[in-house]
């Protein structure tokens, strides 16, 4: 019931307050009567609910977002990697050097 | 980096993503002194939840409690038999969203009504009305309008286009709720002699769309009067793992905030043109009835006195059962959105109560925490 989707505004429309968004590959359109005058621009990302543009999604938070999450996963996999190196070092069966 | 569509989808519901916050709760959890009651209140967390699985990926330190964020689920059948009485009337076409076909009332639900001879039609969007109404101009339109703050709005804007273009055969019946009564509703009894009804939820994942027109800001009490944690989180599955990592850590580093991950679209102050457009038409009435819940204070929506003319509960007064309607007897869905069962714990579910034909309102919409279960698995947490 909440949920939407979100889109990229391709086009819009003055006279009828109306955007024509993409929603990876689908156009359709969607009432503009929820947002400020001037606010939506064509480019914009938006999210779109029974038939409206509830509001626009900010670019440079996603981006961050997406940003922590590979730092996240690299942090990870740094760990993994110094886990798996302990590992090796304590293993019984591994041949000493001299 | 620039953004693309598909980062939208894609990058907020990587497996590795999701995978690595799993191992980031685990560990935190490990500080918890102890296990912690999550409500995620909207029924598209829910959905989100059991979708993906994400009862198994969390310590059994971490549990879920399924909310009664579910529009459809909480409707009471008293409003669903106005929409019956209504759709049966000669000349009018009842219009309401798709989700509200199955939900059973005392006489049926409105597929019911349709193979009555009823004219009820389902809409994407509240403003195919207009479309409607100039087809019929011999027949009254009424728009049985439900949903949260977040689809609101749009009723609202649909009754500003009414006005502003005299449109004279579109009428509504509101059944609008609101989220932060509703969350109130939950852990505070109201009475100063009992602690709570519930002392289960200890924190709260705050709804994605609700907050997008509302704003964070309408959680701030839960933080302050009532020492619960909100993290407003966003419906992808990453989303919801770092949100609930973000209530993890409010509790190990003893902090009780109110916090948005959903940050891409949620602020504080949220929608101000779509509150405007609420606040112009509706106002709060004192008493909502929810289903399985009963009666919530200020926690549904009606029509100013102003827009009397539009509103089909005051023009059809006379003809709209008033009467209480129970709940089915072996029906636990009032435990349920209180967070103290769980489905799978209903002697009725998935025998008697299906998604197919549904006795109680958690199993009416895919939103709710009996269907999501029965679609996705009889799962035990945690097992």
């Amino acid at each position: 019931m909440c949920l939407s989707i979100p889109s990229k505004v391709v086009k819009i429309h003055k006279e009828t307050n109306v955007a024509t968004v993409d929603t990876m590959g689908v156009k359709r359109d969607a009432s503009l009567d929820l947002m400020e005058e001037n606010d939506v621009q064509i480019g914009d990302y938006v999210l779109l609910h029974i038939g409206f543009i509830m509001n626009k999604i900010d670019e440079e938070d996603a981006l961050a977002s997406i940003e922590t999450y590979r730092e996240i996963l690299e942090i990870m996999d740094e760990e993994d990697r110094q886990k798996a190196i302990l590992e090796d070092d304590e293993c019984p069966n591994r041949i000493k050097e001299e | 980096m620039s953004l693309e569509l598909k980062n939208l989808y894609d990058d907020f519901r990587k497996p590795d993503t999701i995978k690595a916050y799993a191992k980031l709760i685990k560990k935190e959890a490990k500080k918890l002194k102890n296990s912690i009651n999550i409500m995620e209140v909207c029924g598209g967390h829910t959905h989100t939840i059991m979708k993906f699985g994400l009862p198994q990926l969390m310590p059994k330190n971490v549990k879920f409690i399924h909310g009664p964020g579910c529009p459809v689920c909480v409707m009471p059948k008293e409003r669903i038999d106005h929409a019956y009485v209504l759709a049966m009337q000669k000349n009018v076409i009842l219009v309401t969203l798709g989700d509200m076909i199955k939900v059973p009332g005392s006489n049926g639900n409105l597929q019911d009504a349709r193979a009555k001879g009823a004219d009820v039609r389902y809409v994407y969007s509240p403003m195919q009305c207009i479309k409607i109404a100039q087809e019929n101009e011999d027949k009254k339109v009424i728009f049985f309008a439900i949903g949260f703050e977040t689809t609101t709005p749009m009723t609202a804007a649909l009754v500003n286009t009414v006005i502003k273009k005299d449109i004279k055969n579109i009428f509504f019946h509101i059944n609008h709720v609101t989220v932060p009564e509703v969350m109130v509703e939950l852990i505070d009894s109201r009475d100063v002699h009992v602690d709570s009804y519930n002392n289960q939820i200890d924190a709260f994942l705050g709804p994605s769309h609700v907050s997008v027109i509302s704003g964070a800001s309408i959680y701030d009490k839960f933080p302050k009067q009532y020492n619960k944690p909100v993290v407003v989180t966003g419906f992808e599955p990453v989303d919801m793992m770092e949100g609930i990592y973000m209530i993890l850590l409010q509790v190990t580093q003893n902090r009780c905030e109110n916090e948005i991950q959903y940050n891409r679209v949620v602020s504080y102050e949220g929608n101000l043109t779509a509150q405007k457009l609420m606040e112009k038409y509706f106002e709060k009435v004192s008493l909502f009835k929810w289903r399985g819940l009963g009666n919530v204070p200020e926690s549904g929506l009606k029509l100013k006195d102003t827009y009397q003319s539009l509103d089909a509960e005051h023009i059809y007064k006379d003809i709209l059962p008033i009467d209480e309607v129970e709940d089915h007897k072996l029906c636990i869905c009032g435990d349920i959105l209180r967070g103290i069962a769980h489905p799978n714990e209903c002697t009725i579910f998935g025998t008697a109560c299906k998604p197919t034909s549904p006795l109680g309102s958690c199993m009416v919409s895919s939103e709710g925490a009996c269907a999501a279960y029965y679609k996705y698995g009889n799962l035990n947490q945690n097992e």
